[in-house]
């Protein structure tokens, strides 16, 4: 569903992404986890042409995305700190939205009643603490039913209910079929969701396995464990 | 694009700064009209503010509100809209709503106390000028991810073209007076949208001393329809080429 | 008794003269015939009709009188009328078309030397010259309409032209289209009154060489150059009306060299210079309207012991300009709209002195190109600063007794 080929991207002298090569396909779920500086919100960003490579391209549905934006249709985008107008209300942004799409595609609408959203609707954004704002984000970003889910550390700030009911939903979402990539810090959380798993490091892919690939060939039980494991491996080198 | 300015327009007429403009701009123009019974001195007063207040305001409100979107312009990014049409969207919005602001405020006074061809020069001029600075702000906001940083470029663009370009240009009349530069400086005024748009007015409000030997030299340049179309055109040209600019550039930024 | 006795004389000289008519239905159809067969103190009537005589001279004592306007044309060849006697009245034609000749002047109708020369009513359009007075005394010139098409100052007479004359009366004429207006030159004792002198090539009124002249309520409008007064004494400049006089050297009322004058109730407006004085000494200036004009007066260092007083200066974009530091001449009590001063006491008089001489005004003096910068930001700065502590301009360049509110004039 989504290729990337070759990207490269430089901020200046700093080079950020390093010839990436990467498949995405409908109906998996895959973590992109990495140190900090790793790459890994360039390369969500360059999917989503909010950044622009320096090199190679990004397909999706072998259509490249350069200079496009009707495949955003198909995306929907929780940022790592959603940052919103200040002096608008939580229900005015999902109004604003609704407006923007413009689309006559039915609504999912379960994260706001799940994360009851409705009893804050007219809270201006700037009041909001930071778990109650990834909450706006995570409801926008499943709203309009896209086929890819890009989330950039969605569970970063929720409390543990809410952290829950936000994997429960990514769950439910990949059995539909959808495409869904997360970033995280938290390897531990990532467990029950995912399907494969890519490793960054200095702007490159480190690997990209299927999660028993990975749990088979380090002989662990848990994703943390099993990556702790490649690590060490590799700085023994 | 039509959602997306009208989004932007709504939130910016509802700002307190823009209402406070409107606002102040509304009492020198009401009170400068009423206070004199010949519109003379009103009509300086909206020079000025045409020269010095709508420049300023506009090119530093649009600047702050295009730093402070830029999470709303992120947020936009994300979403299928063209990069181009966000942009313009923001343009428009801003645009629209100083110009709202100027027509409101001293066009309406304008109107009422002098809708001769000075009245209707000035109104038309000021919306221009307002446009110009937007123009302006998109591409110093462009410039620089820093918002102090950009709001001090901001302030050193309009200073120039307020204040510097014209002692400059005071100058350069001083220290070649001993030459003809009269047409040179007629193509001078071409690089300040606040000197086109000043001539244009002076030629009205100051007709009888602009029929003078070197007056007469810009209004035979400035003052026939060729000179009206071409000293528009030149105004026209400031709002679409730093516009042009900062949206080729903001085609490429990376969010 | 007396009276009765007079009106006697005079309808006994009616009685002698007699009425000779021309016209296509008449006996006589030639003027020039009519004229010769005139005696002292006949009257030549002409009828409606197109004469085309030529060269029409009056050498003899007579009223020559147009009935329905007559034309008489010249054909672009001669001198329509020539008047070569004392005491005729010419009254009621439309003379056109007279000859173009730079040696000798063609005229519409012209004076020879003579006095008692009444010319009134008629139309004259499209002459070289339109009335020409030359050498004449006690001539009256009035209700004439002169009309010429003029359009280099070269290939144009003056509407009114009076040289070496004496005891002139000017009164009531419309002229445009000629190079000068009314031109004025040894002419004394005379007086121009209610004329409507507009659209003239160069000046509206020229003047020169002409002591001891008034003229009064004319208006000079959207002349070339405006009006000039050069070289006199003694000139009396009442109740004038000076507008839309533009150009670069075009001024509601120009003085070169003029001493012992008035200058009292005129009104200036937009004019590029209302009152331009070179030369000027002695002269008053005295509830005059200066309005709109882009500079009120510019007065030169050559001027001196001028007093002007009493005035309204009103949306000028220059009140005052001159180009020297020199200041020989007295403002005092006139409204400056430009004032900003206030009036403690409450007497009219505002308490700070004015200096009507802006900054800008003496930077465009010395640099027209300056002119550009006009009401910038950074001359408004510059003005006001130097309004405050003045350093470049004249600190004796002074109104002491501004005005708080415009005279009623």
């Amino acid at each position: 569903m989504i290729e990337i080929k070759n990207i490269s991207k430089k901020f200046g002298k700093l080079e950020v992404l390093n010839d990436v090569n990467l498949t995405f396909n409908s109906g998996e779920c895959i973590a992109l986890i990495g140190p900090n500086g790793c790459g890994k919100t360039t390369l969500i960003k360059s999917v989503l042409g909010m950044v622009i490579p320096t090199k190679g391209d990004v397909l999706f549905d072998q259509k490249s995305v350069l200079g496009k934006y009707r495949y955003r249709e198909n995306i929907g985008y929780m940022p790592q700190m959603g940052r919103y107008p200040d002096y608008m209300t939580i229900g005015q942004i999902i109004e604003m939205m609704k407006k923007i799409r413009n689309s006559n595609q039915e609504l999912d609408e379960d994260l706001i009643k799940s994360f009851e959203l409705e009893k804050i609707f007219d809270k201006p954004m700037r009041t909001l603490s930071g778990g109650t704002t990834q909450k706006v984000s995570a409801t926008l970003a499943f709203l309009f039913n896209p086929d890819v889910l890009i989330l950039d550390e969605p569970t970063a700030g929720l409390d543990p209910l809410a952290s829950e009911i936000l994997k429960e939903k990514i769950i439910k979402e990949r059995e539909k079929g959808k495409l869904i990539l997360i970033t995280s810090h938290l390897l531990s959380e990532l467990d029950d969701m995912i399907t494969q798993i890519i490793f960054m490091q200095e702007g490159k892919v480190h690997f990209h396995k299927t999660i028993d690939d990975l749990l088979l060939s380090t002989n662990e039980q848990k994703i943390s464990k099993a990556i702790a494991k490649i690590l060490k491996e590799k700085k023994n080198e | 694009m039509n959602r997306i300015i009208k989004i932007i327009l709504l939130d910016i007429l509802k700002n307190k700064i823009i209402i406070g403009y409107t606002l102040i701009l509304g009492l020198l123009s009401w009170s400068s009209f009423g206070l004199e019974d010949n519109s003379a001195k009103g009509l300086l007063t909206i020079l000025n503010v045409i020269l010095f207040t709508v420049p300023l305001v506009s090119i530093l409100f649009a600047t702050i509100y295009l730093y402070n979107s830029s999470e709303f312009i992120e947020l936009l990014l994300s979403q299928p809209i063209k990069r181009k049409k966000i942009w313009l969207s923001l343009f428009f919005g801003l645009s629209l709503s100083m110009v709202l602001a100027f027509i409101i405020g001293a066009g309406i006074p304008l109107l009422i106390y002098a809708a001769d061809s000075i009245g209707i020069m000035m109104l038309i001029v000021g919306c221009l000028i307002s446009v110009v600075f937007v123009a302006l702000a998109f591409l110093c906001s462009i410039l620089t991810r820093d918002k102090a940083k950009g709001i001090g470029i901001v302030i050193m663009t309009w200073l120039y073209f307020a204040l510097l370009f014209d002692g400059i240009v005071l100058f350069l009349l001083f220290q070649l007076s001993d030459y003809p530069i009269e047409k040179a400086m007629v193509l001078i005024t071409a690089f300040s949208p606040i000197d086109l748009a000043r001539i244009q007015i002076l030629l009205h409000l100051d007709q009888s001393a602009m029929m003078g030997y070197t007056g007469a030299i810009f209004k035979d340049f400035f003052g026939t329809t060729l000179g009206l179309i071409l000293s528009f055109s030149l105004l026209c040209l400031w709002v679409v080429i730093p516009f042009f600019i900062s949206l080729r550039k903001f085609k490429y930024k990376d969010l | 008794m007396k009276n009765l006795f007079y009106l006697i004389l005079l309808f006994s000289s009616f009685l002698q003269a007699n009425v000779i008519e021309v016209g296509v239905n008449k006996p006589i159809k030639s003027i020039k015939k009519a004229i010769a067969l005139a005696k002292v103190g006949d009257t030549v009537l002409v009828h409606k009709g197109l004469y085309k005589e030529g060269n029409i001279v009056i050498n003899k004592k007579i009223v020559f009188l147009g009935k329905d306007f007559p034309v008489l044309d010249g054909q672009k060849k001669y001198e329509v009328l020539s008047v070569k006697s004392d005491g005729v009245i010419v009254d009621g034609f439309k003379i056109i078309n007279s000859g173009y000749g730079t040696l000798e002047d063609p005229c519409g109708i012209k004076v020879y030397n003579k006095s008692h020369v009444t010319i009134q009513n008629n139309i004259l359009n499209d002459n070289f010259f339109g009335i020409y007075i030359q050498n004449g005394t006690n001539c009256i010139v009035k209700n004439n309409k002169i009309k010429a098409y003029g359009k280099e100052e070269q290939r144009i007479g003056n509407g009114i032209h009076c040289w070496k004359s004496d005891s002139l009366q000017v009164i009531a004429n419309t002229v445009s289209g000629h190079r000068d207006g009314i031109y004025f030159e040894f002419v004394t004792n005379s007086i121009i009154w209610r004329n409507f002198s507009s659209k003239n090539i160069r000046y509206g009124l020229h003047f020169m060489f002409s002591n001891d002249d008034a003229y009064i309520s004319n208006v000079f409008k959207n002349n070339g150059a405006g009006v000039a007064v050069m070289f006199t004494r003694r000139v009396k400049m009442f109740n004038n009306y000076f507008e839309e006089n533009w150009g670069d050297a075009a001024y509601g009322l120009l003085l070169k060299e003029i001493s012992d004058s008035y200058i009292i109730g005129n009104k200036f407006k937009k004019n590029t210079s209302g009152i331009h004085m070179e030369g000027t000494s002695r002269i008053l200036i005295e509830k005059n309207i200066f309005e709109a004009n882009g500079w009120g007066m510019k007065i030169q260092a050559s001027c001196m012991d001028n007093e002007i007083k009493n005035n309204n200066f009103v949306g000028n974009t220059f009140d005052i300009s001159t180009n020297g530091s020199l200041v020989l001449n007295t403002f005092n009590s006139n409204y400056w709209d430009k004032y900003e001063g206030y009036d403690l006491d409450k007497n009219g008089v505002g308490d700070v002195h004015y200096h009507p001489l802006s900054l800008f005004a003496v930077l465009t003096e010395n640099n027209p190109s300056a002119m550009l910068l006009f009401r910038s930001f950074m001359i408004t700065l510059l003005d006001k600063s130097e309004k405050i502590l003045p350093s470049i301009t004249p600190d004796n360049f002074v109104d002491k007794t501004p005005l708080m509110h415009s005279l009623s004039l």
